[in-house]
């Protein structure tokens, strides 16, 4: 199949010209240029045949060094011990949880594209969701290392799942934290029956593409033997639907069950009942945050700027904006709960040792400044003012600042988690016990690791798999409505 | 042509065409047929008259097992087999061995819809007389096809191809088996 990058349909079938519906009910297409269906695949694919570009083999040796960096870290963590993190008492939870969570946090939007977007008919979606599902894969896989580590002993983590073991002890599942592990492993999993449904009938475009003996195989084992029969298409439809059906409720519980870990304890800060919302609507924020770190400069790298189009990354903008300024409102709505409740831990929690800033705040109030004042800030800056830069249009469609901001999305998410994790526990209740967090180099490399990982794997996925879903954008297209005059539609509509 | 074909196949162009050849093939009563296309084709199954398809029982029978496995996996461990107080909490509440048995509906919900649209389509299959057709390596790239089996009781060498060409199809050709 001849690379033709330049042909559109009028080209091709130089004999459809139809007229089509009225301007004022035709919608806007979801691929630019009027691009033929075959023009779709011969793209995508190149992505995955053409030559390996110069930019994948640097960053991949980089993602690589970290990657290592991270099985380096690991492994001295389980020969030495938690210790060489900065954790002691009072701040038991430190780096460790905080990078859990917003990795988890970061998957979220890959589920939210692929099935809430999807239920919603969200037509636009079929050009992002693949990459999205990926990224809440890796980043899944990410987070889980955080949790498993942090137990010290690794060698004892499948104690964790009830599996009978020589001293007739089972875990109990009275602790969020059990129920965390059945959240996380079972997100993981229908993540991952999620995305490689979507992308058994790409496969085989891939393997009635495939040029080399390696490729015929691996394509074709792992497309299964899809023929494109619409009798197998009817099934794969309604399992599309019920996955996106089951991933949704997944979705919204699994950040529910990690913000449990927090609230049913009962520390200042994290014993309200706000939290599973907010840490959701935070999930998606930041997880959109990190589609747009991705997909933004992708798009103009594999030359896909047809595909995922400037509207593509409108919309991911205009979801941030409404993610964040959800979060923006549950700041804003603890901090009035804690002046409210009257209760003085909370109080003193959110505008003594979150807030007080030394500039203004805590000068003002005759306190002291809280010890992590800039974090809490920055936190600020980052989720509640930043988003709100998408309201404007030349904002949401000049890339280079879309990219900027969405660095900052990630940014201020991660400062988000270290502001509840260490603020709550830093200051208890007996003053005696107060002590200052700060994390190790250890923690920082372990941290930086996991985007070796992360990376290592994402890099993996764009020049193995097709990033972009090929069947489901072909779908959207006007050329596959056999009702729309460009899918062969004779006039009045009739076929 | 050697033995047998397996079967014989038209191409088309548009999906227009492919679902107007669709009713056509169906309204004349053939039941070893099928469409091939690179994408569903909207109104396609009505057009071919298939049923709704049956993949929801498999889910739904998926998440049922995964609820009880669920809420007895964690009766018989904390109520049984290890009882343990904690915190003065009753040994088995349905409120907290919620969330694990919700996520074990899901998770089992999930492979039942899997693996039940896998069995309804009886994929994998390694091999197939159609894959084997260099022509049909496009029906994942921009072609639609339509494919009536020999072994179609109204199948007739003649008659079925005039059907095929009558609809306007450009490339006809027959699959070996």
């Amino acid at each position: 199949m001849a690379q033709t990058p330049t042909s559109t349909l009028a080209e091709e079938q130089p004999g459809l010209r139809v007229q089509g519906p009225p301007a004022e009910l035709e919608r806007e297409p979801l691929v630019n240029n009027n691009r033929s269906i075959g023009w779709i695949s011969d793209r995508i694919a190149s992505v995955i045949e053409g030559p390996l570009p110069g930019w994948w083999k640097i960053c991949f040796a980089i993602s690589v060094t970290f990657m290592t960096v991270c099985f380096g870290m690991i492994l001295y963590l389980m020969s030495t011990g938690v210790g060489i993190w900065g954790n002691q008492h009072p701040v038991m939870w430190g780096w460790a949880i905080i990078n859990f969570v917003w990795w988890i946090g970061i998957g979220h939007a890959g589920t939210l594209i692929s099935a809430i977007l999807f239920l919603l008919r969200q037509r636009w979606r079929t050009s992002i969701n693949r990459a999205a599902e990926a990224m809440t894969i890796f980043a899944v896989m990410c987070a889980g290392i955080f949790p498993l580590i942090h137990i010290g002993r690794i060698w004892f983590g499948w104690w964790l799942f009830p599996i009978p073991n020589s001293q007739s002890i089972w875990p109990q599942f009275r602790s969020p934290l059990m129920w965390d592990v059945f959240a996380v492993s079972t997100y993981f999993t229908v993540s991952v029956l999620f995305w490689y449904m979507g992308l058994i009938p790409d496969l085989a475009v891939m393997r009635d593409r495939a040029k080399t003996k390696i490729r015929k195989f691996g394509y074709g084992l792992f497309s299964l033997g899809w023929t494109g029969s619409n009798r197998h298409w009817s099934n794969y439809e309604k399992a599309y639907l019920i996955l996106a059906g089951l991933s949704t409720p997944l979705v919204l519980s699994v950040h529910s069950i990690v913000s449990l870990d927090f609230s049913v304890s009962q520390l200042p800060g994290w014993h309200t009942t706000i939290f599973p919302p907010y840490f959701v609507a935070g999930a998606v924020y930041s997880g959109f945050g990190m589609v747009l770190t991705l997909l933004v400069p992708l798009r103009r790298l594999l030359k896909l700027e047809d595909i995922i189009t400037v509207r593509h990354v409108e919309l991911m903008c205009k979801v941030t904006l409404a993610t964040g300024s959800i979060v923006g409102y549950a700041y804003a709505m603890e901090f009035f709960i804690a002046w409210y409740s009257g209760n003085p831990y909370e109080k003193f929690l959110f505008f003594q040792n979150r807030a007080a800033d030394p500039f203004i705040i805590a000068p003002l109030m005759h306190i002291k400044p809280a010890p992590y004042w800039w974090g809490f800030w920055t936190m600020v800056i980052c989720n509640v003012v930043v988003p709100q830069f998408f309201w404007f249009k030349r904002i949401r469609t000049s890339m280079f600042i879309v990219f900027f901001l969405s660095i900052l999305v990630n940014i201020g998410m991660w400062f988000e988690r270290f502001v509840i994790v260490v603020t709550s526990l830093q200051r208890e209740f007996l003053p005696a016990n107060w002590s200052y967090y700060s994390p190790t180099w250890a923690d920082i490399l372990q941290y930086l690791g996991t985007f070796g990982l992360f990376f290592t794997f994402f890099l993996l996925f764009l020049r193995y798999i097709p990033l972009i879903a090929i069947a489901e954008v072909k779908g959207v297209t006007p050329q596959a409505d056999p009702h729309h005059p460009l899918g062969g539609a004779k006039p009045g509509g009739k076929h | 042509m050697p033995a047998k074909p397996y079967a014989i196949m038209a191409e088309f162009e548009t999906p227009a065409a492919t679902l107007h050849a669709a009713e056509k093939v169906y309204g004349a009563g053939f039941r070893n047929w099928d469409v091939f296309t690179p994408f569903p084709v909207h109104g396609m199954d009505r057009a071919m008259g298939i049923k709704n398809s049956k993949v929801g029982w498999f889910s739904f029978i998926g998440g049922c097992t995964g609820y009880m496995t669920g809420m007895l996996l964690i009766w018989f461990t904390n109520a049984v087999d290890y009882r343990i107080v904690i915190g003065g909490k009753p040994m088995f509440s349905p409120f907290s061995a919620f969330p694990p048995s919700y996520e074990l509906t899901i998770l089992f919900g999930s492979f039942g819809a899997l693996l039940g649209m896998l069995f309804l389509n009886r994929l994998p299959r390694l091999h197939h007389p159609l894959l084997k057709n260099r022509r049909f390596a496009l029906a994942t790239h921009d072609r639609f096809y339509v494919v009536i089996e020999t072994s179609d009781a109204k199948f007739s060498d003649y008659e079925t191809r005039r059907l095929l060409e009558s609809l306007g199809s450009r490339h006809i050709e027959w699959v070996e088996e």
